[in-house]
C-alpha cells in the first residue's frame, strides 16, 4: 500500500478543493482510479455495485486486443520485408526504413526485422492516436466537469488496430478528432454516444481520403507494391475456394505476388490488410476472453456469425456468373477482411448495441447481413462491415424500442390488459 | 419486369433515401423526430401520400403537360402544346388537393388513423421530399407503373429515416449535449452521422 498512501498523503491533497492544482483533478482523478479502485460509495437509492467498475471493462478490452496487436505488429512487418526481398519492392524512404535498415534489415525470416519493421509504422499511430484521443477526452472533460474516461483507451486501440499500417499521421490525428469529438464528446462522452466513435472516425477518413485508406496497395508498408488483398481477388474471381484449405488457391491472371493465398493465410493473418484484422486467430483469443468475462456480448457475436453464414449460403445458393462474391462460402467470408475483429470488437460495443437480449440477437443479425451484402452486391466497397455496424448502430435504439414494445404488450395480454 | 421494379424500389428506399442522400424533407423530419409513435405515424402518412401522388402527377404530365401530350384530344393546335412550364404549379396543386381529400376521406372512414396523424397530414403538402419525388420522376421520365413504386419506395425510404431518427433522438435523450448544441443543433450533427452510415448503400448495382 506504500503507493496508496503516496498518493494520499502527497498528490491527492494538492488537486482537491483549495489544493494549488484544483483545476485539475479531472487529470489526476483519473489517474488515480485507473491504478486503484475508487471507494466512493453511493449513500442513497439502490445501487448495485460490482467489482467489475467501467474502467476494469475498458482495461479488460483493452488487454483483450493484445494478441491482435503482437500479430499485428509481426505481420505488418513481415508483409513489407516479404515484398521487399522477394519481389523486389522499395522500403518506403524516411526515418523508419533507415532505422529498420541500421537495426535489423529487411529479412523477412527474422521474427526481430518484422517485428521492428512493424513497430516502426505502429508506434507513431498509437501515439498519434492515444496524444490526439487524450487531448480532446481531457479537454471535454476539463472544461465540462466530467471524468476522464478510459473509453478513449479502448477507442484508441481500436482505432489503431483498423488503420492501413502506412496512413499519414495527420489523417491519423484528423479520424481520431473527428470519432472522439464528433462520435462522441459532443453527446456527452462514454455512454452517451450512438454510433462506434473508432468507427466513424474511421469512416470519415474512408470517404475524405480513399486513396489512403482503400484499394490493393495501402496495406503494405511499401512502394511500388505489387499484389492485391484477399477480398479483391475474391472479387476479380481469383480465390479458388473449393481448393483444400492449405493449399495455395490460385488461378491464371492474379498477379504472382498474391499466389499464395489459402484459407490458412486468411485465418491465421499472414496476409495484408488493416495493422490488427488479418489473423482472425489472434482475435478469436482475444475474443474468447471477452466472452469468458461477458464484457462482450455471446448474444451479438452469435447474430453476426449466423447472419453472415446465413446471407452467404443465400447467396451461394443464388449464384451468379459475373459476380464472383456470390460464390464466396462462410468461412471464407469470416476470415478475409475486417470481419473477425468487427464481430468480436466492433459490433459488441455496449454503448452503441443493442440493450435488449432479444435485440442483441437481431442487432448482430442486421450486421451479419449487411457486411456479406456491401461486400457481394456493391462493387463500390470492397469490405462492408465498418458500415454495416455503423448502420447496425443507427438501428440498434429502434430494435430496442420494438422489443420493448412487444414485451409490453405480451405482458399486458397475461395480465389481461390490467396495468 | 418484377426485378426491375424491386430494383427500382430498394434503390428508392436505401440508396437513394429522400431523407438521408437528397436531404429533403428536413423540416418536419427533424421537427417530428422527438418520440418514434409520431414519427410511425407521419411516416405512413408521407408513404400515402407520395403512393398516390407521384403516379397522379404522372398521368397529369402523361396526359395535359407534356409536349404533345394533348394530341388525345384530336384538336391539331392542342396537340402542338408544351405546357412543361405549368409543371410546378400544377404539382403542388395536386398535392395539396389530394392531401386535403386524403384528409377528408379519413376523417370519415378512418377516424383512428385521422386523429393519431393529426397537423402532420396538412403539414406534409409542403413537404419537399413530396414535391421533391414527383419533380424525380419528371426528370427520369418514369412510366406510370415505375412511379407508383418509386412513389411507395421514395415514402418507405423516408419513413424509415425518420423511425430511425427517432429512436436514436430518444435515446439521446439521457446524453449529457454541450448548451451550445442542445436541440437543433446536436439533431443535425446526429442526421449527417446517420447519412454516414447510409453511405453503406451508395454505389449498390441491382
Amino acid at each position: 500500500m506504500g503507493l496508496r498512501s503516496y498518493l494520499d498523503k502527497k498528490i491527492a491533497p494538492h488537486f482537491h478543493e483549495g489544493g494549488k492544482y484544483e483545476k485539475y483533478y479531472t487529470f489526476y482523478e483519473m489517474f488515480d482510479t485507473m491504478l486503484y479502485s475508487p471507494d466512493s460509495v453511493t449513500r442513497s437509492g439502490a445501487h448495485v455495485r460490482d467489482g467489475l467498475d467501467l474502467k476494469r471493462i475498458m482495461m479488460t478490452v483493452w488487454f483483450c486486443t493484445f494478441p491482435a496487436i503482437l500479430f499485428g505488429l509481426w505481420n505488418t512487418g513481415y508483409q513489407a520485408n516479404m515484398q521487399i526481398a522477394e519481389l523486389g519492392a522499395s522500403p518506403i524512404a524516411g526515418w523508419r526504413s533507415d532505422l529498420v535498415m541500421a537495426l535489423t534489415g529487411f529479412d523477412p525470416n527474422s521474427m526481430l526485422a518484422n517485428f521492428l519493421h512493424g513497430a516502426v509504422y505502429y508506434i507513431p499511430i498509437l501515439l498519434t492516436v492515444y496524444i490526439g484521443g487524450f487531448i480532446w477526452e481531457g479537454l471535454f472533460a476539463w472544461k465540462r466537469g466530467h471524468e476522464v474516461n478510459e473509453g478513449f483507451f479502448v477507442t484508441g486501440i481500436l482505432f489503431t488496430l483498423i488503420l492501413p499500417p502506412a496512413i499519414p499521421l495527420w489523417q491519423v490525428f484528423l479520424g481520431i478528432s473527428f470519432g472522439v469529438v464528433i462520435g462522441k464528446e459532443v453527446f456527452g462522452g462514454t455512454g452517451k454516444n450512438f454510433l462506434n466513435p473508432a468507427l466513424v472516425g474511421r469512416a470519415f477518413l474512408y470517404f475524405a481520403y480513399p486513396a489512403q485508406m482503400s484499394g490493393d496497395a495501402v496495406w503494405t508498408a511499401v512502394d511500388n507494391f505489387s499484389g492485391a488483398t484477399s477480398l479483391s481477388l475474391a472479387a476479380s474471381g481469383h480465390l479458388n475456394y473449393a481448393a483444400d484449405l492449405t493449399a495455395n488457391a490460385l488461378n491464371e491472371g492474379a498477379a504472382a505476388a498474391t499466389a499464395s493465398l489459402a484459407w490458412m493465410n486468411t485465418f491465421l493473418g499472414n496476409i495484408q490488410g488493416s495493422i490488427g484484422e488479418t489473423s482472425t486467430l489472434a482475435i478469436l483469443i482475444g475474443g474468447a476472453a471477452l466472452l469468458l468475462t461477458k464484457i462482450a456480448s455471446w448474444r451479438i457475436v452469435l447474430g453476426v456469425f449466423l447472419g453472415m453464414v446465413g446471407m452467404s449460403a443465400i447467396f451461394n445458393a443464388v449464384g451468379s456468373d459475373t459476380n464472383f462474391m456470390f460464390d464466396m462460402p462462410w468461412y471464407w467470408h469470416l476470415t478475409v477482411g475486417g470481419f473477425a475483429f468487427g464481430m468480436i470488437f466492433m459490433a459488441t460495443d455496449p454503448v452503441s448495441a443493442s440493450m435488449t437480449n432479444t435485440g442483441k440477437y437481431i442487432f448482430g443479425a442486421l450486421i451479419g447481413v449487411m457486411t456479406v451484402l456491401i461486400r457481394v452486391i456493391n462493387p463500390a466497397f470492397p469490405e462492408g462491415i465498418m458500415l454495416a455496424i455503423l448502420f447496425g448502430n443507427l438501428c440498434a435504439p429502434l430494435i430496442d424500442y420494438f422489443v420493448t414494445q412487444a414485451n409490453i404488450r405480451r405482458r399486458l395480454r397475461r395480465t389481461g390488459g390490467v396495468a | 419486369m418484377f426485378e426491375h421494379y424491386l430494383s427500382l424500389f430498394v434503390r428508392a428506399v436505401f440508396v437513394e433515401n429522400m431523407a438521408l442522400a437528397f436531404f429533403l424533407g428536413m423540416c418536419t423530419f427533424i421537427a417530428v423526430s422527438k418520440k418514434i409513435s409520431t414519427a410511425i405515424g407521419l411516416g405512413v402518412a408521407v408513404v400515402v401520400v407520395l403512393t398516390i401522388t407521384v403516379p397522379v402527377n404522372n398521368l397529369l404530365l402523361t396526359y395535359l403537360l407534356n409536349e404533345g401530350a394533348l394530341s388525345w384530344t384530336g384538336i391539331p393546335e392542342l396537340a402542338k402544346l408544351d405546357l412543361r412550364f405549368l409543371g410546378l404549379l400544377s404539382y403542388i396543386g395536386v398535392i395539396a388537393a389530394l392531401v386535403q381529400i386524403l384528409e377528408m376521406t379519413l376523417d370519415k372512414y378512418v377516424p383512428s388513423l385521422y386523429n393519431a396523424l393529426g397537423i402532420f397530414l396538412p403539414l406534409i403538402t409542403v413537404n419537399c421530399a413530396i414535391m421533391g419525388a414527383s419533380l424525380f420522376m419528371v426528370e427520369r421520365d418514369y412510366n406510370f407503373g415505375e412511379s407508383v413504386v418509386y412513389g411507395l419506395g421514395a415514402g418507405t425510404g423516408w419513413a424509415l429515416a425518420i423511425t430511425l431518427l427517432a429512436g436514436i433522438r430518444e435515446k439521446l435523450k439521457y446524453s449529457d449535449v454541450p448548451d451550445g448544441l442542445k436541440g437543433l443543433g446536436i439533431t443535425f450533427i446526429t442526421v449527417g452521422l446517420m447519412s454516414l452510415g447510409f453511405m453503406s448503400f451508395s454505389g449498390v448495382q441491382l
